[in-house]
């Protein structure tokens, strides 16, 4: 399991717009870089954020190897009721992490 | 004759040096994206369409240190309701080896379309970010960035 950092506030208002940052260790290897023995090392990055609001989705990016090693997203929501956030990476390999906080709203 | 080679060499030189770094820029552009690879991924995602300017909003910095993060912010005046709002925002580029670097999907529940990440930039470039408004009209921005120091694909 990689590390994973994600800031929201925990108790917020309801209707506000809220900024989620995300950030998750990854080498995020780009494929184009020479291994020393004439070719490169294989592409292995994580293409796929998906975030999900009780279920219902409510943000997705789709990355390329442009994305910076250890991606760093941060994006906005807007609070609707108390629940959870689930945060889901998925890498070149088909492998997902899933990580979810909680969110209440008053 | 040895004015005349005096007259000539400097000239030589500047040929050659001319030459080489025309051979350099050659291989440097084959190896990456270009312009056009990027016009093509960008056509790939709006079809015949014509981003109009405004709206959106890139932030990159002007002058970058080091190409291997580079702090990118798109923000879209939009009022993100059901009738009016971004559907997606794409990132392009035009040096690094694919033209592609991000796409980001969101709607209504974002309440605001601001999106932050970190990029690579392989070269000093341009780069794009169009947004695809819930009507169906693409809007852009673009910012030049100089980068003293690629991120590395070489090594």
């Amino acid at each position: 399991m990689a590390r994973v950092l994600i800031n929201l506030p925990e108790k917020v208002k309801r209707g506000e717009t809220i900024e989620i940052k995300t950030l998750i260790a990854h080498p995020m290897e780009p494929g184009y870089r020479a291994d020393g023995k004439g070719s490169a090392f294989p592409r292995d990055i994580i293409n796929r954020f998906i975030c999900t609001y009780n279920g219902d989705e409510v943000f997705r990016a789709e990355l390329f190897p442009a994305i910076a090693a250890n991606p760093f997203i941060a994006f906005s929501t807007v609070a609707t009721e108390t629940g959870e956030l689930r945060f889901s990476w998925t890498d070149d390999h088909g492998q997902t992490q899933t990580e979810s906080r909680q969110i209440i709203v008053e | 004759m040895s004015r005349g080679s005096q007259g000539i060499s400097p000239t030589r030189r500047q040929i050659m040096l001319v030459a080489a770094a025309a051979a350099f820029a050659s291989s440097v552009s084959e190896a990456g994206a270009t312009q056009a690879s990027m016009d093509d991924a960008i056509s790939g995602v709006i079809g015949e369409a014509t981003p109009q300017r405004g709206r959106v909003k890139l932030e990159l910095p002007s002058i970058v240190e080091n190409g291997n993060t580079v702090p990118l912010t798109v923000s879209v005046e939009s009022p993100m309701t059901e009738a009016d709002h971004v559907m997606s925002i794409h990132i392009f580029n035009q040096k690094n080896p694919q033209p592609h670097v991000a796409t980001f999907y969101l709607g209504p529940r974002a309440g605001t379309a601001r999106v932050s990440t970190r990029i690579r930039l392989a070269d000093s470039q341009k780069v794009v970010a169009i947004a695809r408004f819930a009507d169906g009209s693409f809007w852009s921005d673009s910012a030049d960035v100089i980068v003293t120091l690629a991120a590395c694909t070489e090594q």
